[in-house]
C-alpha cells in the first residue's frame, strides 16, 4: 500500500480528532429519557453507538494509513539481532 | 453449592488447556517459544486472546459494582474511550512495538527501551516501576477470584479461599504453558464470556421482569441519577480519557504485540476491537446498573442499606465503622448475585465460569513478570552465564510467587474497590509511563535520563496517591473532602474513588508531567549515537 497523502493524512487525523472530542458528549449529560427501545438510557445508548462509531474510524485507518513499511522493514535481513 | 462444583470443573478445564492441550515440541527456541509463543499466533488467537488480555477482573466485576453504585457513567468513563484509544494506540505503537521486535529480538519493553537508549541501569529501574505497578493488577484478579467463589458458593468459599484458588491455578497454567498456554486459555475464556454475558442479560431480564419496568422505577426513585451523568462533572469525565493510554504501555499488552506472526494480523484487531468491548463492557455495566431494583435479592439489598446508612449518617460514624459499610455496600459482587438468584443452578454455575473467565486474565500480568525478571534482570546482569537457563526459570518462578503472595496478602486487607484500585494504581500509572514507548518509537531527541526522570516521577506520583487515599478516609459517593486549599482553591481533595487535583482525575496531572519530564530532561541531555537513531529512524534525517 502507498503511503497516504498529506491531504489525506489531514482528513484523517481530523475524523480522529472529530471522534475523539465526541466522546465528551454534553447534549445527554442529564437526560435519562429517551429510553432507547424502553430500557436503554439514551447516555448509555449514545455511548454504545459511539463504540461503533470507533470501529468504522479504526476501518478507516486501517484502510487508508496502514504502516506496511514497518512491515516490509521487519522483514528485511539484518545484522543487528539482539542475542 | 452446584455452581461452585462447575466452577471448579472449569478451573480444572482451563489448567488442561495452558498446561497439556498446545504444548509445543521443545526445541532450540524453547526461550522465544515459552516467552513469546514463537512468534506465531495466528489472527483468530491473537484478537481473541490480546482482547481477553485486557478483559479483567476489573472488566466484569469492578464495571458492574463501579455501575452498581454510580450509574450508567460507568460506560462512558471506561469502556468508550478505551474504544477510541486502545485500538487506536495499537495501530501506532503496537504495529511499531512488533516490527522492532521482530527485527531486533526483543522480547521485553526494557530490552527496547535499553537499545533505544543505549543504557543499561535506567532499563533496570524502568523494570522495577513497571513491575510494582503490576502488583495491583495483580490484586485486582486474587479480588475478583476470591469475591466470585465466595458468591457462587453461597459463602462456602471464603474469600481467601477462593483468591488462593485462582492465583494457584494461573500459577500453574502460566508456568507449564509459558506464552502459547495464556493464549489459548484466554482464547477460550473470552469466547466463553462473549456467549454467556448475552445469556446473562437475557436471563436476568426474565427474572427481573423485564428491564422496562427496573428502568422506570430507577426513574421514579430519587436514584434516577444512576441512569444519567448529572454525578460526575464534564472535567472529570475528560480525565478518565487518559486512563486507556495505559493499555498499550502495560508489559503484558507490549509483549503481547511480539507474538503476532504476521503484522496484518493487527488489522483486524484494530478493526474490531471497539465491538469487543461494547459486548462486554454494555451488559456488565447495564446489569450493574438494573441490581438497584433487584429487590427480591437479599444481599442486594444488604449493600443498598449499607449505602443508605453511610450517606446519611456519614458525619457521626467512626472510620472503622464506615470502612466496614463501604464493604458491605461494595458492589463487585452484584452480577454474580443476580445470576446466582435469577438462573437455575447449572447455568449460574456456566455463567460464573465465564465471570471466573475473565477474572483469570491475571495470567498475562504473570507471565509478563516472569518474562521481565528472567530477561530484563537476571539474564542482563549474567546470570544466564553464570548459572545456566535451567536457574534462569526457576529464579524467575520464585520471584513471580513472591509478588503473587504480596498481592495475595494485600487484597486480604484492601477495603477499596476493584475498580478503585486498578483505576487509581495501575492504570494512572501506566498511563503516565506510555509518554516513555511514545518518545522511544517517535523522537529521535528523547534520552535515557528523561526517560529516568518520567519514571521517577510516576513512581513519586503514584505513592502520593496512595498517601492520600491512607491518610484521609475516603467520603460517600458524590461528596469531596478538601485536602490542600491554595488561595481559595481546592487543589486536592478526596473523593470516594481516590484524590481529585483540581477537580480532575489524578491521571491528567501525572502524565501530563511525566511527558513534560521526557521532553525537558530530553532537550537538556546528551542524545543516543547516530548508530542507534539511524537504526530506529532508518528514514530520518540527522540533525
Amino acid at each position: 500500500m502507498s503511503p497516504p497523502s498529506r491531504m489525506k493524512k489531514a482528513l484523517l487525523c481530523l475524523a480522529t480528532l472529530v471522534v475523539y472530542l465526541l466522546h465528551q458528549d454534553y447534549w445527554f449529560w442529564r437526560d435519562a429519557r429517551p429510553l432507547v427501545f424502553g430500557f436503554v438510557p439514551i447516555g448509555l445508548f449514545y455511548h454504545a453507538c459511539y463504540a461503533v462509531l470507533c470501529a468504522l474510524l479504526m476501518w478507516l485507518l486501517v484502510a487508508f494509513a496502514w504502516p506496511g513499511h514497518l512491515e516490509r522493514e521487519a522483514e528485511r535481513p539484518h545484522e543487528d539481532r539482539q542475542p | 453449592m452446584i455452581p461452585a462444583l462447575i466452577v471448579f470443573a472449569y478451573l480444572a478445564i482451563v489448567v488442561y488447556i495452558g498446561v497439556f492441550a498446545f504444548r509445543k515440541a521443545r526445541g532450540k527456541q524453547e526461550v522465544e517459544d515459552y516467552f513469546l509463543a514463537s512468534r506465531s499466533l495466528g489472527p483468530f488467537v491473537f484478537l481473541m486472546s490480546l482482547f481477553g488480555t485486557n478483559m479483567t477482573a476489573f472488566t466484569i466485576l469492578g464495571s458492574s459494582g463501579h455501575a452498581f453504585a454510580n450509574g450508567i457513567v460507568t460506560f462512558g468513563l471506561m469502556a468508550s474511550s478505551s474504544a477510541f484509544l486502545i485500538p487506536l494506540t495499537l495501530l501506532l505503537v503496537g504495529t511499531r512495538v512488533w516490527a522492532l521486535g521482530k527485527r531486533h529480538g526483543f522480547i521485553t519493553p526494557v530490552q527496547l527501551f535499553r537499545d533505544r537508549w543505549e543504557t543499561s541501569h535506567v532499563g533496570t529501574v524502568i523494570f522495577a516501576v513497571q513491575a510494582a505497578l503490576l502488583v495491583p493488577y495483580i490484586i485486582v484478579g486474587v479480588m475478583g477470584g476470591g469475591t466470585t467463589l465466595e458468591a457462587v458458593s453461597g459463602g462456602r468459599v471464603p474469600y481467601w479461599l477462593g483468591g488462593a484458588v485462582v492465583a494457584l491455578v494461573v500459577m500453574t497454567y502460566v508456568f507449564f504453558g509459558g506464552m502459547r498456554g495464556t493464549a489459548w486459555v484466554n482464547t477460550f475464556q473470552t469466547a466463553l464470556f462473549l456467549v454467556f454475558g448475552g445469556v446473562a442479560v437475557l436471563v436476568i431480564g426474565w427474572g427481573m421482569g423485564g428491564f422496562s419496568r427496573s428502568a422506570e422505577a430507577i426513574l421514579a426513585s430519587g436514584e434516577s441519577f444512576l441512569l444519567t451523568r448529572e454525578r460526575v462533572s464534564p472535567l472529570y469525565f475528560l480525565g478518565y480519557s487518559f486512563i486507556p493510554l495505559s493499555s498499550i504501555a502495560f508489559p503484558h499488552i507490549t509483549i503481547f504485540c511480539l507474538t503476532a506472526r504476521r503484522m496484518s494480523q493487527f488489522r483486524r484487531t484494530v478493526i474490531l476491537y471497539p465491538l469487543c468491548i461494547a459486548a462486554i463492557w454494555l451488559p456488565c455495566v447495564f446489569l450493574g446498573v438494573m441490581a438497584n431494583r433487584a429487590s427480591d435479592v437479599p444481599k442486594v439489598q444488604e449493600k443498598l442499606e449499607a449505602r443508605r446508612t453511610l450517606a446519611s449518617a456519614a458525619a457521626t460514624l467512626t472510620p472503622a465503622a464506615k470502612d466496614a459499610l463501604r464493604a458491605r455496600a461494595a458492589g463487585d459482587d452484584v452480577l454474580v448475585l443476580l445470576l446466582e438468584h435469577y438462573a437455575p443452578l447449572w447455568l449460574a454455575g456456566l455463567l460464573g465460569a465465564g465471570i471466573m473467565a475473565a477474572v483469570m486474565a491475571t495470567d498475562s500480568q504473570i507471565l509478563a513478570l516472569s518474562t521481565m525478571f528472567t530477561e530484563d534482570v537476571f539474564a542482563h546482569y549474567e546470570g544466564r552465564t553464570r548459572f545456566g537457563e535451567a536457574a534462569q526459570v526457576h529464579t524467575g518462578r520464585a520471584f513471580v510467587i513472591g509478588l503473587t503472595v504480596v498481592a495475595y496478602a494485600i487484597a486480604l486487607r484492601l477495603p477499596e474497590s476493584i475498580f478503585a484500585v486498578a483505576v487509581q494504581y495501575a492504570f494512572t500509572g501506566f498511563a503516565a509511563l506510555a509518554p516513555l514507548l511514545v518518545a522511544a518509537l517517535f523522537w529521535r531527541g528523547s534520552t535515557k535520563w528523561g526517560a529516568l526522570a518520567s519514571t521517577l516521577w510516576v513512581a513519586a506520583a503514584v505513592i502520593g496517591i496512595a498517601a492520600v487515599n491512607a491518610a484521609v478516609p475516603a467520603p460517600p459517593p458524590g461528596q469531596a473532602t478538601p485536602v490542600w486549599t491554595l488561595a481559595g482553591y481546592e487543589v486536592v481533595a478526596r473523593t470516594a474513588g481516590g484524590p481529585s487535583i483540581l477537580g480532575l482525575l489524578p491521571v491528567v496531572p501525572v502524565v501530563l508531567i511525566s511527558a513534560l519530564l521526557m521532553l525537558v530532561v530530553s532537550a537538556l541531555t546528551p542524545k543516543p549515537g547516530a548508530g542507534t537513531i539511524a537504526r530506529y529512524f532508518p528514514d530520518s534525517v540527522p540533525g
